[in-house]
């Protein structure tokens, strides 16, 4: 997107990645470099290693080898494997974003709609109330959530709007890197679509990194520059979104495309 | 602007067998800055082939498709991407876009990707879509329910938003009514003056006649049976 290209050092870099359970594969030998502004999809089959993969990316998961390269504001590229826990925790809640499928993962639902965005600014420090509700509400509407929610549980939502305030809430801080999780998976056809819209809009407007795991190949289509495919816990091709998915030179690849009605 | 050499190409279907077709040996052309040539031949003589090539979301197996400085067949994905940002444009055929958002946003985006100001951006997607004949009422819906006439002119103002060095233009005039074909012919022929080197397909035969300054038939380029 707008910012893709301007720096020529990599924001994030991965060599060598791999998680197993006992002789399971849960994926082997991932690597890639993302770039300042880049989007990155990953798809695959249920089972591929889609999600091993990115809760590796983001510390959810330890792996049993490689390096995850962050370039950090403070201290320029650090293996994230070997910072310190606490160290690891800051980033999450400063540079690093998490998008979860189910909103409940990632909210706190006994918590308001306003105390789910301020909460994430006061993680990085903020104290000011006014100014935290202030921000709150600026989020809410860019998430298009009116303002007289701010103050309402998000169990009271629909599923799209809970998605959306996960947005709000990961995104308030302006992390510089987005992991996203079957953003749009589990909601309506014209709910997905509000929410891509979103999406493609922030991500522009904030010169953000991403990287989103699906299995709909329309959504990489509209949202990612970059394709990674993977079966079986490999990468089996990686590339440009749309020569991916036009020109798949892979078998795998070739059936996932030629899988599905239309993309 | 445009230089492509010795490139070749096939296509390998895991699915059938490992079947491979090559559709592509040795094609070699340049077009020059305010140059506009045609790309002809029979239907699946490797037309749309070669465009996408050189738009990048063909691969090619060996030789080069230089646009400005970057070779597309060698180049990385970002690389490509910057490419398509500022240096080379596409009108396809086929309008792709996110849905809910409004047509004079979606023909304003490649400017708003290379930084240009929401208002000055909008204003020239309103002087396309109104030269272009999108009645104003339309612009705050999103195109995805237009007619597919009307989702084509959309696709062209988009396409001709900013002044990319280098287009490629997929039948351009095709399903236009005159009075568009006539702007659109418009449109190319600016375009040209200005300096864009084109690669266009051309059905419609009066149309190449007028905006083409040389046709390329690529049955020279088809690989020939072993």
């Amino acid at each position: 997107m707008m910012m893709a290209t301007g720096s020529a050092a990599p924001l994030f870099s991965v060599r060598g990645l791999t998680k197993r359970y006992g002789a399971r594969i849960g994926c082997a030998d991932v690597g890639f470099d993302l770039f300042p502004g880049e989007v990155m999809g990953i798809v695959g089959e249920s089972g591929s290693g889609k999600s091993t993969l990115l809760n590796c990316l983001a510390g959810h998961l330890v792996p049993d080898a490689g390096k995850v390269i962050f370039d950090t504001r403070t201290d320029g590229p650090r293996d994230t494997l070997t910072m310190s826990e606490p160290e690891r925790r800051m980033l999450a809640r400063t540079d690093w974003a998490f998008v979860h499928q189910n909103p409940r993962d990632g909210l706190r639902m006994g918590v308001s709609a306003g105390g789910n965005v301020g909460e994430r600014l006061m993680a990085v420090g903020a104290r000011n109330y006014g100014a935290i509700r202030a921000t709150a509400l600026d989020w809410l509407g860019r998430v298009e959530i009116a303002a007289d929610r701010i103050d309402d549980r998000p169990s009271g939502f629909s599923g799209g709007m809970q998605q959306r305030l996960q947005i709000a809430r990961n995104l308030v801080t302006g992390p510089r890197l987005v992991f996203m999780d079957e953003p749009t998976g589990g909601l309506d056809v014209s709910v997905q679509a509000r929410l891509l819209d979103l999406l493609r809009g922030l991500v522009r407007e904030m010169g953000l990194s991403a990287i989103i795991v699906t299995h709909d190949l329309a959504v990489v289509r509209l949202l990612a520059d970059r394709l990674m495919v993977m079966k079986g816990g490999h990468v089996v091709e990686q590339g440009l979104t749309d020569q991916v998915l036009d020109d798949p030179q892979h078998a795998y690849t070739q059936l996932l495309v030629s899988s599905v009605l239309q993309v | 602007m445009i230089r492509v050499e010795n490139l070749h190409k096939s296509f390998t279907l895991h699915n059938q067998g490992g079947a491979v077709i090559p559709v592509m040996a040795g094609a070699s052309f340049s077009v020059a800055p305010g140059e506009c040539v045609a790309l002809i031949g029979s239907s699946g003589a490797g037309k749309s082939t070669l465009m996408r090539m050189i738009w990048g979301n063909y691969l090619a197996a060996s030789g080069h498709i230089l646009v400005g400085d970057t070779d597309v067949a060698a180049a990385e994905p970002r690389e490509i991407l910057v490419l398509r940002r500022a240096t080379l444009g596409y009108v396809s055929q086929f309008l792709r876009v996110v849905p809910r958002v409004p047509t004079i946003d979606v023909v304003a985006e490649p400017l708003r990707v290379l930084g240009v100001p929401a208002e000055l951006a909008r204003a020239r997607a309103a002087d396309l879509l109104t030269r272009l004949r999108i009645p104003e009422r339309l612009w705050a819906l999103s195109p995805t329910t237009f007619s597919g006439g009307e989702q084509q002119r959309v696709n062209i103002a988009r396409g001709f938003a900013h002044a990319y060095p280098a287009m490629l233009l997929d039948e351009p005039t095709a399903s236009l009514d005159a009075a568009n074909r006539e702007t659109v012919l418009g449109l190319i022929e600016e375009a040209k003056a200005r300096g864009a080197a084109i690669v266009g397909i051309f059905h419609d035969e009066a149309a190449r006649a007028r905006v083409a300054d040389r046709e390329i038939d690529v049955a020279a380029f088809t690989p020939r049976p072993a």
